[in-house]
């Protein structure tokens, strides 16, 4: 957003964030149909979660034990015995016209990522998907719609955050540490695209130095990290520009149109309820065991903020850079799995060719997928070059071009070197005679850098690679032209 | 011994009927046909779906050992059956068949049961007279001027009009012991939990439970058998530990039984006829050993008020589903969504059913729901803790089963009060979860005179003490040797 942003001086933005992310359990949260996505629809229904007279829920014991893994990575108080509620509401994705939720006694409440406070984490059931056939997508005004019933009982985590975040960019970060957290524990595809992670938004501003909250409103459908950051950005400009004019925020529900931008109130029948939440007595209370919440903690991974910690204290990689590898899934697996591959190799020279080198020719070759993990170059080759470079084998110049090679047809970057004779001189009897006739090809250059004038060195140097075809270290022909020149 | 003539076969008890067979005696078919031709030639308006005589129902399992051997079974209509309509007596699920069949009924199938008929009740088992059905009232078999009782008034006059052995029903609270005890058997609600609920149509989900209605305790002991037992379908089903033993007792002896004079004695509206037969019966306790003790139910008498808060919040939730949109009742032709919704549900529900829904909406609402539903729950774990009490000074808690016999058709549909203090007796059970029986305690003339009518005695047991109730009820339905039937 590009609007002024004069009003950063006088409010405070106040931004809280509701995660829901679908369990990747094999079943539904209730029933024993399998979970599905971009199938022939209503295949994956059953009388329970189709909601037939009768039927009734049978809680999945996976996605507890999923549930369990997530709050405890976010290090949550797990809840002794935490219940289940009925949310009712009607609407054709519900088909039992009640959400099972969790209402005020949740599976875990008081957890931290990162800078941000958790709130609260709750096992519910994800509705089902409505196809509206109309231009606007949406239910108002369409002439029918259809429900597809594969979707409906997912098993969904709710997490809901208190509201630290004062920042749009800081929001989206923080939500890419999030998702970063839930994969590498392995319990959800987290694909803000597919909507196996959705995210909303409570925003709200107020005086900056002041200590009572601003009037929130609700921002819905940013189904990207990108979304996410623009949505709110909007919601800020809205909300300044009311106040500055003196009038009211109205607490609100607003759906974000990516398409143009902009934020529209959704009707209040569509969300405006009162679900008359009571226990749902047809479960009974969910009380994890002292042997689930140990093998939920065993069975962690390695979790961002932990590997940040250790790539700073271990591998002394700058701190920017630490949090690029640890909150960066892709790119986190990459470095490791060529750190493993190394051999002595200093972690931070891998590091910086990862994040540096790498993450560069991958853009500049515009490949279809900047995922290093699936370009061509394997992490063992990364290493191996690295390695080559930190031994002074091949200079940085020569590891560009063979990192240029490999994005573009993969390989062993010891066979690209000997290919292409890109090794590095380290007959210094041969870089000597360069030199020498360097310094002979240009004698007005020569002549200005023995007065002292060591910008005029460069086309020595440049002469010199020239003749190496890169294979010189530039530190070593520097010295060797001023020793050549009588510099010492 | 000859093959029974049919009003003797017609006559027999389930357990008389499966000795027969056992002993070569009586064709199990012709026990089935029997009743599947008197079922469809009935006039009490019992059945909204009746096997045809002839039909051969294939039990899922034909395994030898099979206790029930091709008996017949009547099924109130809240039960879902595969491929058979099934109601709930309402017109928002006409036409509705089932994609699958409820675990009770499919246990009685294993057990070698055939379902004889589906049986008319209450619209969604909200009622005490059995004139919610959108599909006519059953008429009671003692005097067809009167109501069977309800919700499972239609499997009580079936069991009591001869036109089945025996049949299933529900309780909430006091569908089963209620029409049972007006129509003169035998009904039990076993604790809740005893029997799975899956593919029991919900009315409240707390306290709905399955239970038989048969013509005497052994009978109720058979069917209980079969059906109790833990369900991985139901959470909240845990069975009964130890199973169910047949009852043998014919004596009292050494049996503590608790009369709460408060709440059984000065209850308004008790007919003299109950309370003499009531009286009666405690002397029959007494007589087979059994000491009466009096003990205090200081909240029991809330009951009524605290179940007509929390099975209609149940309701208002449980019955939402019934939307137009996947099966059942939908009017079409118009504008929109809310307006199909509105339509479907103001024609397909009736009366009483609309008047729970609005009541169990309004309990729960914001504002609202610690005032009625809060309160509510307090009082039933108030009332669960008089009967742990009581439990600590006796055996089993006697009391009336319902303070009228069968009441005239139509003389509380005006007054829904009058009509819901039918279940003053039954409710505290079902709100503390414990098993409780209706048998036959002899007959008394309505007030202002007539044909005697039958009164039922009501005993309940500590939660999963299913034997010991059973066995209790046995001796004193031997005592009792209630022989009349209806005419």
């Amino acid at each position: 957003m590009t609007t002024e942003n004069g009003w950063r001086q006088r409010y405070e933005p106040v931004i809280g964030l509701e995660i829901h992310v679908q369990l990747s359990t094999r079943t539904k949260m209730f029933c024993g149909c399998e979970l599905s996505f971009g199938e022939q629809p209503n295949l994956h229904t059953c009388p329970i979660c189709l909601a037939h007279p009768g039927s009734l829920p049978v809680t999945n014991e996976q996605a507890v034990r999923y549930a369990l893994q997530i709050a405890l990575a976010l290090d949550c108080e797990i809840a002794p015995r935490s219940i289940f509620h009925r949310k009712n509401y009607f609407y054709p994705d519900n088909p039992k016209a009640y959400q099972i939720s969790q209402y005020d006694i949740p599976l875990a409440t008081a957890g931290r990522l990162g800078d941000v406070r958790i709130h609260r984490v709750h096992l519910e059931e994800d509705a089902a998907k409505l196809v509206h056939v109309s231009a606007s997508g949406r239910i108002h005004g369409s002439g029918s719609s259809l429900v597809d019933f594969n979707r409906g009982g997912t098993p969904l985590v709710e997490i809901v955050t208190e509201p630290d975040l004062d920042d749009p960019a800081t929001a989206r970060e923080w939500l890419q540490l999030l998702r970063t957290t839930i994969k590498q524990i392995g319990v959800s595809d987290v694909n803000m695209e597919e909507g196996s992670l959705r995210c909303d938004a409570n925003v709200s501003l107020r005086p900056v130095g002041a200590d009572a909250l601003g009037v929130k409103a609700e921002l819905k459908n940013m189904n990207s990290f990108r979304f996410l950051e623009r949505g709110i950005n909007a919601e800020l400009e809205r909300q300044a520009a009311l106040l500055d004019a003196e009038e009211q925020v109205e607490q609100e529900t607003l759906h974000f149109d990516p398409r143009s931008g902009e934020l529209t109130p959704l009707r209040s029948k569509e969300y405006a309820h009162d679900y008359r939440y009571f226990p749902e007595p047809d479960l009974v209370p969910l009380a994890p065991t002292e042997a689930m919440l140990s093998e939920a903690r065993e069975s962690l991974p390695e979790l961002p903020a932990s590997r940040r910690e250790r790539y700073l204290a271990e591998l002394e990689l700058a701190d920017k850079q630490a949090t690029q590898l640890a909150f960066d899934a892709d790119l986190g697996a990459y470095f490791e799995a060529a750190l493993a591959a190394a051999d002595g190799t200093t972690p931070k020279v891998i590091a910086n060719w990862v994040t540096g080198e790498l993450v560069a020719s991958l853009r500049e070759a515009k490949a279809d997928d900047a995922d290093p993990a699936s370009s061509r170059v394997s992490p063992d080759a990364l290493a191996k070059l690295a390695g080559m470079v930190e031994r002074k084998e091949i200079s940085t110049g020569a590891a560009r071009r063979v990192l240029a090679t490999l994005v573009a047809e993969g390989g062993d970057p010891t066979r690209i070197v000997e290919r292409e004779g890109l090794g590095q001189l380290d007959d210094s009897g041969e870089l000597e005679a360069i030199v020498a006739r360097a310094v002979e090809s240009d004698p007005e250059a020569a002549a200005r850098v023995r007065d002292g004038n060591m910008k005029a060195i460069g086309p020595l140097v440049g002469f010199v690679m020239r003749e190496t075809k890169g294979r010189a270290d530039g530190g070593e022909v520097t010295r060797l032209i001023r020793e050549r020149l009588g510099l010492g | 011994m000859a093959s029974p003539t049919t009003s003797e076969l017609l006559e027999l008890t389930a357990a008389g009927a499966l000795r027969r067979i056992d002993e070569g005696e009586l064709p199990a078919d012709e026990v089935f046909d029997a009743y599947a031709e008197v079922a469809a030639a009935e006039e009490l308006n019992a059945y909204l779906w009746r096997a045809e005589p002839g039909t051969r129902p294939t039990p899922p399992s034909a395994d030898e050992s099979e206790q029930l051997r091709g008996l017949p079974v009547a099924v109130k209509d809240l039960f879902c059956t595969e491929g058979i309509k099934t109601t709930a007596g309402s017109r928002i699920l006409e036409g509705y068949r089932p994609p699958y069949t409820a675990t009770a009924v499919r246990r009685l199938s294993q057990a070698g049961a055939r379902v004889l008929g589906k049986t008319n009740m209450d619209e969604f088992a909200m009622g005490s007279s059995n004139e919610n059905s959108a599909y006519g009232p059953v008429l009671n078999p003692w005097d067809r001027a009167r109501v069977p009782g309800g919700s499972s008034g239609g499997s009580a006059a079936a069991v009591a009009g001869r036109l089945a052995p025996w049949a299933i029903g529900t309780d909430t609270g006091g569908s089963i012991r209620q029409p049972a005890s007006l129509c003169g058997i035998v009904g039990l609600k076993p604790t809740y939990g005893a029997i799975s609920r899956y593919g029991m149509v919900a009315f409240a989900s707390s306290l709905d439970q399955c239970g038989p209605l048969t013509r005497d305790v052994t009978d109720a002991a058979l069917l209980l058998r079969a059906m109790e037992g833990r369900d991985p379908l139901d959470s909240t089903s845990v069975g009964i530990d130890g199973g169910v033993e047949l009852p043998s007792r014919e004596d009292l002896g050494g049996l503590r039984v608790g009369v709460a004079r408060d709440f059984s004695h000065h209850a308004e509206g008790v007919e003299p006829g109950v309370a003499e037969t009531f009286e009666r019966s405690l002397a029959t306790i007494e007589q087979l050993g059994g000491s009466i003790e009096e003990i205090e139910l200081p909240h029991a008498e809330h009951g009524i008020s605290a179940y007509y808060v929390l099975a209609p919040a149940e309701a208002s939730a449980n019955l939402a589903r019934y939307d137009g949109v996947r099966y059942g009742l939908r009017v079409d032709g118009v504008a929109d969504l809310v307006a199909m919704y509105e339509r479907t549900r103001a024609r397909g529900f009736g009366l009483e059913v609309k008047r729970r829904i609005m009541l169990g909406t309004y309990a729960l609402s914001s504002g609202y729901y610690e005032a009625y539903y809060g309160s509510a729950q307090k009082v039933r774990t108030l009332i669960a803790r008089d009967f742990e009490r009581a439990f600590e000074r006796c055996d089993l808690v006697v009391t009336p089963t319902s303070p009228s016999v069968a009441f005239e058709l139509g003389a509380r549909t005006a007054d829904p009060l009058a009509m819901y203090l039918s279940d003053y007796f039954t409710v505290p059970m079902s709100l503390a979860g414990i098993p409780a029986i209706s048998i036959p305690a002899g007959l008394a003339e309505p007030p202002g005179g007539g044909t005697p009518l039958p009164v039922g005695l009501q005993l309940a047991a500590p939660a999963f003490a299913e034997s010991r109730l059973l066995d209790a009820a046995h001796a004193l339905e031997l005592a009792i040797d209630f022989q009349e039937r209806p005419a």
